[in-house]
């Protein structure tokens, strides 16, 4: 019996093995081969997306005694963060061979994290789901101080940790009460217990719900959980904040939708508040402080707060178009993180960090092609049509409407206003400046140019063709639920 | 299916442009001028097949094309024009072939982009025109502020970074009210017309919804601040000296030109035919706001020493007359019950947009003229330039006296019409108006008085050189359009008369 359950986790089962038998292989190896390493993590993405893709008609399959659930919402997660984690491993190719000191580990790190997300996405059960945040987590604060010994680096790392650890805390001890009241450690079990018991629901079961929501909106970054986040993006080398600011929020979105829509449901009347709540303070704080920063890092940091944010405000419905339009949100919000730090990876080379905002001066007259992509990614995080970013907003905000919250609709709107100041100050500075001395070199016909081009297309093409990703994510919605 | 004839207007300048961003060398400036040329021209060959195709006896929406585009929420790719929106889909393209022409002298840096940013920026603003579905009108309407950014901020003057900024948060604050109000709509309409209905997006089905008073009154402000801003109309309008000033020529002849309109249109396509009711209950207070745009801005214009402020100011001004125009419609019918001066009324507004569109064009590219060679937009820098540029005088003569409303120009159709049928309405709204006349006459002659008469001071103005070439051919074109529309209006009006009658229905018709 357990050998055919263990079928269901062959793409986990596949990154473990990768990644252990990269972690002992990078022993062997002379400098000059480390390249080696680098295919090989991307061969453990591409060998874990082939066996997820494998397992597509098995869904939807609950395994391990309800521990693990295979359904349409984790295995497209699963695959999609597979498939951005590939991405980002395109654009710290480069960066990491430049700097003499190549770590492996920076790969055998980043695959164990991506396991522990793929394991937090499929989570069915209280135990396998901490499980999952631990591993996501645990790689994240070793990655964070491996590659520069400064103390920003240290700092953010230290910071990270301790958030983290009591974030964690907060979560277990939510579990702890909530496995008191109900007496299972089971989502599904738990939220069978909620529906049935007709009574309101007694005050250590709030506590419970408040406490996994705490170190949910911890997750992602969202206000007054966030203090963090631009600390952590500031200190990151970038190529972990380029791995810090994409992946986890893809997992995290599937933490949520396992709390909100699993776990749950019958409770909305009474985290739909918690959500609008921490949405709204997100907007604000987001948008408003993104304006005063001047490191690049530090300001999309903040912008990250204000699109979570928005995401909780299309969460907080509770509905099953609410959780489309937040999943096409989250994607999208994805892809153009990925994108962002992605240029600012590839400008920066040996010496320069590419982080401050004035190391952008004149890039259109210097790099034009990259000045073009990041225009287009700024813009879309901005929200301007025709870019993918503008209707992610939309679907959210006709939602929101739909249901009823007009002045929530016209508040977020108006912050999206105060938002495109500081993203068209980015614009400013690369399109209309001087340059100021010439210090970056990079190649368009490199891979990771290539991939970058993708991405930033992506973005506009998705935006003139928004239906194919929201049917995409209705359909994966809708067959999970 | 007909030849998806509007299609090719929004995306053959959108994606020629886009090819033009790959010609950058500075060994291609040539072939890049030719080619946008080219460009240019032909979507002004397909805007004349529209105006020649175009039926004038029906209010329907003509060369319409309707493909699904987000099925789950019924929002379709929908085009259509009729007597509202054909005369501005020509007017941007031919204002598209006089900036590329114009940019021949005055740009020689970034010449590709330069092209490139304004042809893309031509097929957004036909889209604007030509979309019938209220997410893809959106998405034009916001998309086309980035073009007109890029541009400001890339080849304008001194303190262009405070004024493209200015100019797209303001006009972005506005659309976001206006995204609101859509949804807002969809939500109505889906309630009435059911969720599975095709017109939950459709601007026309959006006219005819049903709505109550107090739901008319909170879009309607929606829809104006979106509108009024773009217009732009008093106390909305600070945006616009700024950026007329910083812009380049060519810019500030779109934003004069068409950018303004789109507000104009705003209202054509949206406020009046959506919330006729709140409409005719605010009518009074738009009103007011025009007549302080009318006078006030104009005895602001007077006191500019910057040329291109004092044609910004006067385009408010002139801008002022199309909202008035269009909202004394309320009490025309009220007093006298006759239609046809409702009509002449609203079709005076419409042709003065049209008008204007010309006449600024023609003013900010004057201006242009003397800023290549001096680079000097101070009044006070030139004085006597008719010595010098007798060709120059002469054209920018007919253009000040077209601002000015002189007969057998296209400036005094539209004014015309809309002060005689103020006169019904009340008689102080038409005095108001009237002032303009005597308000604009003071301030483009002084100006033109100032720089182009008297005896030559400035040492720098003795060694200008005529315009010739290029310049001339622009100017030309100009000069023919303007006196054309102001000696035989009638191929216009008659473009006019049946979208107009129709939306006098619709505005008399009250939802509630």
């Amino acid at each position: 019996m357990w050998s055919s359950e263990l079928f269901f986790v062959y793409p986990e089962v596949v990154l473990t093995t990768f990644a252990s038998f990269i972690l002992l292989l990078d022993l062997w190896l002379s400098p000059k081969s480390k390249w080696i390493i680098y295919t090989l993590s991307q061969l453990a993405l591409m060998a874990t997306m082939y066996c997820l893709i494998q397992l597509i008609a098995f869904t939807p399959t609950i395994v391990f005694n309800g521990a693990i659930i295979l359904d349409s919402i984790s295995l497209s997660l699963k695959l999609i963060i597979c498939l951005f984690g590939s991405f980002v491993f395109i654009y710290t190719r480069k960066y990491l061979f430049d700097r003499q000191e190549f770590k492996a580990e920076y790969f055998i790190l980043c695959l164990f994290s991506i396991l522990g997300m793929m394991i937090l996405v499929s989570s069915y059960n209280f135990l396998s789901l901490y499980l999952g945040i631990e591993l996501l987590a645990l790689p994240l604060y070793a990655l964070i101080t491996m590659l520069q010994g400064n103390k920003l680096a240290t700092e953010a790392a230290m910071k990270y940790f301790i958030m983290g650890a009591l974030a964690s805390g907060m979560l277990l001890y939510g579990i702890s009460l909530l496995y008191g009241v109900t007496g299972s450690l089971s989502l599904i079990a738990v939220a069978e217990h909620l529906s049935i018991s007709s009574a309101a629901p007694s005050l250590t079961l709030m506590f419970g719900l408040i406490f996994v929501f705490v170190s949910l909106a911890f997750k992602f970054g969202a206000v007054p959980f966030h203090m963090w986040l631009p600390d952590v993006y500031q200190g990151s080398p970038i190529i972990m904040t380029l791995f810090i600011g994409t992946l986890p929020k893809l997992a995290a979105f599937g933490f949520a939708i396992r709390m909100l829509n699993d776990t749950f449901p019958s409770l909305h009347f009474h985290w739909q508040p918690l959500l609008i709540t921490m949405g709204i303070l997100s907007l604000i704080i987001g948008n408003v402080v993104a304006i005063a920063q001047s490191n690049l890092k530090r300001m999309l940091a903040y912008s990250t707060i204000a699109h979570m944010g928005f995401l909780f405000l299309g969460l907080s419905l509770g509905s099953e178009a609410g959780f489309i339009a937040a999943y096409n949100y989250i994607l999208i919000y994805a892809l153009m993180a990925l994108g962002g730090f992605g240029v600012m990876t590839l400008l920066s080379c040996e010496s320069i960090e590419a982080e401050n905002i004035q190391d952008f001066q004149g890039l259109s007259s210097q790099h034009p092609w990259f000045a073009f992509l990041m225009m287009l990614i700024l813009l879309s995080l901005a929200g301007i049509p025709p870019f993918s970013g503008f209707y992610a907003k939309f679907f959210i905000i006709k939602e929101l409407i739909d249901s009823g919250y007009l002045g929530l609709a016209l508040f977020a709107v108006l912050m999206t206003v105060i938002g495109a100041y500081y993203y068209l100050r980015i614009i400013r500075v690369m399109f209309f400046d001087a340059p100021q001395g010439s210090k970056i070199q990079t190649s368009l016909a490199s891979p990771e140019a290539i991939v970058l081009t993708l991405n930033g297309f992506l973005l506009l093409i998705l935006g003139i063709f928004p239906a194919a990703l929201y049917q995409f994510c209705q359909v994966l919605v809708l067959t999970a639920f | 299916m007909a030849f998806p004839l509007l299609s090719w207007l929004i995306w053959i300048p959108i994606f020629g442009g886009a090819a033009l961003l790959f010609l950058r060398k500075e060994t291609c400036v040539l072939w890049v001028r030719f080619f946008s040329l080219c460009l240019a021209m032909f979507s002004f060959g397909l805007s004349c097949v529209l105006l020649i195709g175009f039926d004038v006896t029906t209010s329907e929406m003509q060369w319409a094309e309707t493909i699904p585009w987000i099925p789950s929420f019924q929002i379709f790719y929908r085009l259509g024009v009729d007597g509202l929106s054909l005369p501005l889909i020509v007017l941007t393209c031919f204002t598209t072939i006089l900036v590329i022409l114009a940019s021949y002298r005055s740009v020689q840096n970034n010449v590709a982009d330069y092209c490139a940013t304004f042809l893309i920026m031509q097929g957004l603003m036909c889209g604007v025109f030509a979309s019938l579905d209220a997410v893809l009108f959106y998405s034009f309407w916001e998309a086309m502020l980035v073009p007109m950014f890029l541009i400001i901020g890339r080849w304008g003057g001194q303190n262009r970074i405070y004024a493209t900024m200015k100019f797209f948060l303001y006009t972005f604050f506005g659309s976001v009210l206006l995204l609101v109000a859509i949804l807002y709509l969809q939500m109505v309409a889906k309630s009435t017309l059911g969720a599975e209905s095709d017109g939950l997006f459709n601007i026309l089905a959006f006219q005819n919804l049903a709505l109550t008073m107090i739901e008319q009154k909170w879009i309607f402000l929606a829809f104006l601040i979106a509108f009024a801003i773009k217009v732009p109309m008093w106390p909305v309008h600070t945006w616009l000296p700024d950026a007329h000033v910083e812009a380049p020529a060519g810019g500030s002849v779109v934003l004069a030109a068409i950018l303004l309109k789109m507000g104009g249109y705003g209202f054509l396509r949206f406020i009046l035919p959506i919330t006729p009711d709140a409409s005719q209950f605010f009518a009074s207070g738009i009103i007011g706001l025009s007549l302080i745009a009318i006078i006030y801005i104009a005895l602001v214009a007077i006191v500019q020493t910057d040329m291109k402020k004092l044609i910004a100011y006067s385009s408010i001004s002139h801008m002022g007359i199309v909202t008035l125009g269009l909202f004394t419609v309320f009490s025309i019918i009220k007093n006298t019950e006759n239609h046809d001066v409702a009509v002449a009324s609203m079709e005076g507004s419409l042709v003065q947009m049209i008008s204007h569109g010309f006449i600024s064009a023609a003013l900010f590219l004057c201006v242009g003229v003397l800023y290549d060679r001096l680079h000097s937009r101070l009044i006070k820098d030139y004085g006597g330039v008719v010595n010098t540029m007798p060709i120059f005088a002469a054209f920018f003569m007919l253009f000040a006296m077209a601002n000015v409303g002189l007969p057998g120009t296209s400036g005094f159709v539209g004014e015309f019409l809309v002060i005689l049928s103020a006169f019904q309405a009340k008689i102080w709204y038409a005095v108001g108006a009237a002032t303009l006349l005597i308000l604009g006459a003071s301030y483009t002659l002084w100006m033109y008085k100032r720089v182009i008469f008297g005896s030559i001071t400035q040492p720098a103005v003795a060694t200008l050189r005529d315009i010739q070439g290029t310049e001339i051919c622009v100017l030309l074109l100009l000069a023919i359009a303007i006196l054309w529309l102001g000696l035989w209006p009638e191929p216009l009006l008659n473009i006019l008369q049946a979208s107009t009658e129709h939306l006098l229905n619709q505005m008399l018709h009250s939802k509630l």
